[in-house]
């Protein structure tokens, strides 16, 4: 299996409409699972969060978890859903071994939520409205390994192992309805709107929202047709887009492989298509059949979940601003340049910098801290910078020292340093690692008369107007008075002493 | 004590209460007689003594100590094969699941040992419950204590045949069309289908989940109340259990009092479709109810022509789902074909081995019935035919406290009779059918026995769902007016297993 | 006579993972179609608008708390595979596609 022959993208663009739809699964943090209180954690031990209900033993019902629904509930509300009064399960059938009872309970007719809409803003300013179908719970299957063969895929396998731990966890799936007019931007837009959601449920705390484990995955739909035609073209699902970078890239693929398909005389087969995230392309997977027939019936062994409009208001009541319209209220609060910005953004930190802000920082100084030596500090831990052992309290009130001129800044890293080494609050750093700036100067004139002494070549070029050579004595004083002293007021008084 | 195991079970909990017998006593006497007579009757699947005997020696340490777990204390007890227990395999009469030992108890295995009885052991069944006969059990049809070439009735044959033979005094079933009741109407036993969610299904093996609902097996009304009340109850881990209790059935089986009773025969239940004998005995229990000064009315249940049909779509399709996780990956049977299978092939050939033509029968129509294309015209019109069929009881019940009909249209048929005629065999639970669609309770009362071949009939009482005290009152009622005429239940005109 | 043709018959067993044998498939295909034939009446049942009953007792909005309770331990939770390897249930290649 290789790359398919591709149409340049320009030109595909130019010749078709592109129409996307997405589907969005997002693994909600609750902390038991969707029907039953097995521990929803990720990386345990192989089955040992599973129970008779999980793995399907004979005999086992499901009862729902209260705040999966509510988690649900509040995704909707965020989408600009509607809340569905009476909403019930059903169950999807189908055979997969990592399904333990060869059905997943599901919502089909009735989802919990339905006909929202979100704006999707790209880089470079410009908005797309996406309509968003439905929102509906359903659980996660297990995780297969497959034994064998040289790739450990499918293909090839020898055979396959089963871990139940994913079985059951509470899944939201979005659905939006068919996108139309992103043109060329289509790629770009997809990879913003799983972006976009990612950050609503993560702002929400409904999700621990990371990609890389599987917290947000999309299924892409793509499909073309010529501009101007009425009737849609036949799409392909591709699954396995677990990257915002392979969400682009894949949708971007669909568009030129069948853009070169079409215009030559070929048609679309409806399918699913896997994305090969290392080598960049899709292949085609099990072509839709009578075999999709998936015989949706209402769960028996479940009753309908009936939200009251209190309860929903309630729920609103807890929603958080939503992330796009925060980052521009912040960004206006804050002043910063739009690079400044984006580098917060990107680096995740808005959270540390707000709060510092909010402990009394400055927000260029709050942004300094967290962008410059934080991120530094964590990189060179290895550890992410949200999970530091410092609170933006901590790095407001190092500032505020800094500003009021009881830390020098080589001073404030020290106190830095010491609250992650666990040595408590900055106070209690200062204490113990005795850092106070030496407001006497009498024992900083003392090591400046020293350090002049002994390098007199030094004193007499300062004293024929080469002030810069103050630099040379700088050091040696700063490291006399291990560095307790501030160096704009050890070079003004090397120049007083000198005259 | 020699006549322990003719005792009912309220009277051998008095007994042990009394301390005049020991649990032990009692569990041995009923595991011996077991043991002796099951080669006969094939009724367990599964009997083990040191489990039975540990329960019963814990019993009756808790009631020296002066702890009376429940009315029933110390009452060995058999339960159907299709509850999960942990100290013993669950197969629910299928190949499919021979051996397993599941890794938990069912809330109401639970609910039993807790409350100090002890299970003698698993009774057999049809397959999964498909059968009205357990002619469909993977082991081996039960016997009918009356006459061993007939049928005990299913899905709980085991059930009714132990206890109508004495090889328990009590049993626990499972009815989804009418496997409690049928039984005990062949086998001139007493049994009862609560309403649906009075008792958790949790650890049920599932047939059809909308229908399903477990219930009591006896010979005497007041062993079916007393034991109800022990097993009934909301469980949070059954999200269709009723939250509310449903009062004390053994309070109502005490008081009852045919004063102001208003019963009502089914039109469309009082046919020629009935065998004379068993339509003799119905015509019999309402003269009798008439002359004790009830009020009998006929009421119109138009709907219930549908039953059957609907009942035949609903359950194949919940049970096509329901049996899906049978596939050889985490409990049961693998087969592995020839070669190199893959899971596909295996899953098929194991669902293929493990079960029997009745099973795979239902799966496939259940299949079909929920297939595009088809759901609207069949599960959806089903499912229509079930609130039609609640409007006509709501009506009925409008106008009377209980409903009643025959259980079954015939009395126990012979093994092998009806095997190959799956139509014919739907055709036993034509009466018990509506009480399942409908979520109401039902149960079974003997009332004589058939003039043609002198076999038990059964008379059916249906109530309003959550009246099931009301079905209670009048099982009860019934049971005294037959009891005054014969002098003993019937089951003591039952023939001596042990000379069979 | 409904349409229970042998096509169908092996395609519902195929959904079902019920491994038939031409055999079988004639003789469900004969049997079924009598069943059908007379459970087929349901169509004709209901006139007018009458909402399915899917639950026989009505009832609405049964949580259960987000608590963690007590799972198997590995060793019980396989105890009952027919096959097992490194904690996780063992089961044949999956010739289907990921």
């Amino acid at each position: 299996m290789a790359k398919e022959a591709l149409m340049p993208y320009e030109q595909a663009i130019e010749q078709f409409e592109v129409v996307i739809g997405l589907e969005v699964h997002v693994e909600l943090n609750t902390k038991s699972k969707m029907f039953c209180g097995c521990a929803n954690i990720f990386g345990n031990e192989p089955n040992t969060n599973v129970c008779p209900i999980c793995i399907g033993l004979p005999g086992s019902l499901p009862a729902v978890n209260k705040k999966a629904v509510e988690s649900s509930i509040a995704i909707g509300l965020a989408l600009g859903c509607q809340i569905a009064p009476t909403g019930r399960f059903s169950r999807k059938n189908y055979f997969y071994p990592d399904l333990a009872k060869n059905f997943q309970t599901s919502q089909y007719d009735e989802p919990i939520a339905f006909e929202g809409k979100i704006n999707i803003e790209l880089e470079d300013g410009v908005v797309f409205e996406v309509l968003i179908e439905r929102a509906h719970m359903e659980e996660d299957a297990g995780k297969l390994t497959h034994i064998g063969g040289a790739t450990g895929r499918i293909q090839g396998a020898e055979y396959s192992l089963v871990d139940y731990n994913r079985a059951g966890v509470p899944l939201v799936e979005i659905v939006t309805k068919p996108v139309y007019g992103a043109g060329a931007r289509a790629p770009e837009l997809a990879a913003a709107y799983v972006h976009a959601i990612r950050e609503i449920v993560k702002s929400m705390n409904v999700s621990d929202a990371r990609m890389e484990r599987g917290n947000v995955r999309c299924d892409a739909n793509v499909s073309l047709r010529p501009h101007g035609q009425a009737k849609l073209g036949t799409r392909t699902e591709t699954k396995n887009v677990n990257s915002l970078r392979s969400v682009e890239n894949a949708v971007r693929y669909e568009i030129q492989r069948q853009a070169h398909i079409l215009a030559n005389g070929g048609t679309i087969t409806q399918e699913t298509r896997h994305w090969h995230e290392d080598r960049g392309y899709t292949s085609a997977g099990r072509p839709k059949s009578d075999a999709d027939d998936y015989r949706y019936f209402p769960e028996p062994d479940l009753v309908p979940v009936q939200p009251s409009l209190a309860w929903i208001e309630e729920i609103r009541a807890t929603l958080p601003e939503n992330p796009g319209l925060r980052r521009k209220r912040l960004m206006e609060a804050w002043g910063f340049a739009e690079l400044e910005f984006r580098d917060v953004v990107n680096s995740d930190l808005l959270d540390q910098v707000e709060a510092t802000v909010a402990a009394g920082a400055a927000p260029q100084a709050a942004r300094k801290w967290w962008t410059g030596e934080l991120a530094r500090l964590a990189n060179s831990q290895e550890v992410a910078v949200q999970d530091l052992s410092i609170t933006p309290a901590q790095v407001a009130k190092i500032q505020q020292l800094i500003d009021s001129g009881e830390l020098t800044d080589r001073m404030a890293r020290d106190v830095v340093a010491g609250v992650l080494a666990g040595e408590g609050d900055p106070e209690a750093v200062i204490e113990k690692r005795g850092l106070k700036v030496v407001s006497d100067d009498g024992a900083l004139i003392a090591a400046i008369d020293e350090a002049l002494a002994k390098q007199p070549d030094v004193l007499e070029k300062i004293r024929e107007g080469k002030v810069q050579a103050a630099g040379a004595v700088i050091g040696a004083v700063m490291q006399a008075m291990r560095g307790q002293v501030d160096a704009a007021r050890v070079r003004e008084l090397i120049l007083e002493r000198a005259k | 004590m020699s006549d322990l195991i003719h005792k009912s079970a309220s009277e051998l909990a008095d007994l042990i209460a009394s301390k005049s017998v020991s649990s032990q006593e009692v569990t041995s006497a009923f595991f011996d007689r077991s043991v002796e007579l099951n080669p006969k009757t094939n009724s367990y699947l599964y009997l083990n003594r040191d489990t039975a005997i540990a329960a019963a020696k814990a019993a009756d340490a808790a009631l020296a100590n002066g702890e009376k777990l429940s009315p029933l204390h110390g009452v060995p007890i058999a339960v159907k094969d299709n509850l999960t227990t942990t100290d013993a395999p669950t197969t629910s009469g299928s190949k499919i699941l021979e051996g397993w030992v599941p890794q938990y108890d069912a809330t109401v295995v639970a609910r039993l040992r807790k409350a100090g009885l002890p299970i003698l052991g698993k009774t057999n069944m049809d397959e999964f419950a498909m059968g009205s006969s357990t002619e469909y059990s993977a082991y081996g049809p039960s016997k009918n204590p009356w006459d061993l070439t007939r049928i005990p009735g299913g899905s709980g044959g085991g059930s009714s045949s132990a206890v109508s033979g004495h090889l328990a005094p009590i049993a626990i079933g499972s009815d989804t069309g009418g496997s409690i009741r049928f039984p005990a109407a062949v086998t001139g036993s007493v049994g009862a289908k609560p309403t649906y969610g009075a008792v958790s299904r949790y650890g049920l093996i599932a047939l059809a989940s909308s229908l399903d609902q477990i219930g009591p097996v006896s010979n005497t009304v007041l062993d079916s109340a007393l034991l109800q009340d022990v097993i009934s109850g909301h469980d949070k881990h059954d999200s269709t259990s009723l939250p509310q209790s449903l009062g004390s059935m053994a309070d109502a089986v005490r008081s009852a009092d045919v004063k102001g009773l208003r019963v009502g025969v089914v039109k469309q239940l009082d046919s020629d479709a009935f065998q004379p004998g068993v339509k003799a005995c119905f015509d019999d229990t309402i003269a009798k109810l008439v002359a004790a000064g009830a009020e009998v009315v006929t009421v119109d249940c138009p709907s219930f022509e549908y039953a059957i049909a609907a009942y035949y779509l609903i359950l194949p399709a919940e049970a096509s789902s329901n049996l899906a996780k049978f596939d050889s990956v985490r409990f049961g049977l693998r087969v592995t074909p020839d070669g190199n299978p893959t899971i596909e092939r295996v899953m098929a050939a194991t669902r293929e081995a493990g079960f029997g033509p009745e099973v795979k029968r239902r799966i496939i129509l259940g299949t079909y019935a929920l297939s595009s294309g088809y759901y609207d015209a069949y599960y959806g019109s089903a499912q229509k035919v079930r609130t039609l069929i609640q409007q006509d009881l709501a009506k009925a019940f409008s106008q009377v406290d209980v409903l009643l009909t025959p259980t079954a249209p015939t009395t126990a048929f012979k093994i092998g009779e009806k095997v190959n005629n799956p139509l014919a065999m739907y055709l036993n639970d034509i009466a018990t059918i509506p009480a399942n669609l409908a979520g109401i309770p039902g149960m079974s009362v003997p009332n004589g026995l058939a003039f043609e071949d002198g076999l038990p009939s059964g008379v059916q009482i249906l109530a309003p769902a959550m009246q099931d005290a009301q079905m209670y009152r009048v099982g009860s009622i019934i049971e005294q007016m037959y009891l005054a005429e014969w002098g003993a239940p019937l089951i003591a005109q039952a023939p001596k297993l042990e000379v069979l | 006579m409904s349409e229970i043709t042998p096509d169908l018959v092996r395609h519902l067993a195929s959904l079902s993972r019920i491994l038939v044998t031409d055999e079988e498939v004639a003789t469900l295909a004969g049997e079924l179609n009598v069943i059908v034939d007379s459970i087929a009446i349901v169509t004709q049942a209901v006139k007018g608008d009458v909402l399915a009953t899917s639950h026989p007792i009505p009832m609405a909005n049964v949580f259960r708390e987000d608590v963690v309770e007590p799972s198997l331990t590995q060793e019980s939770a396989l105890s009952a595979a027919p096959d097992s390897a490194e904690g996780r249930f063992r089961v044949a290649a999956i010739l289907d596609e990921e």
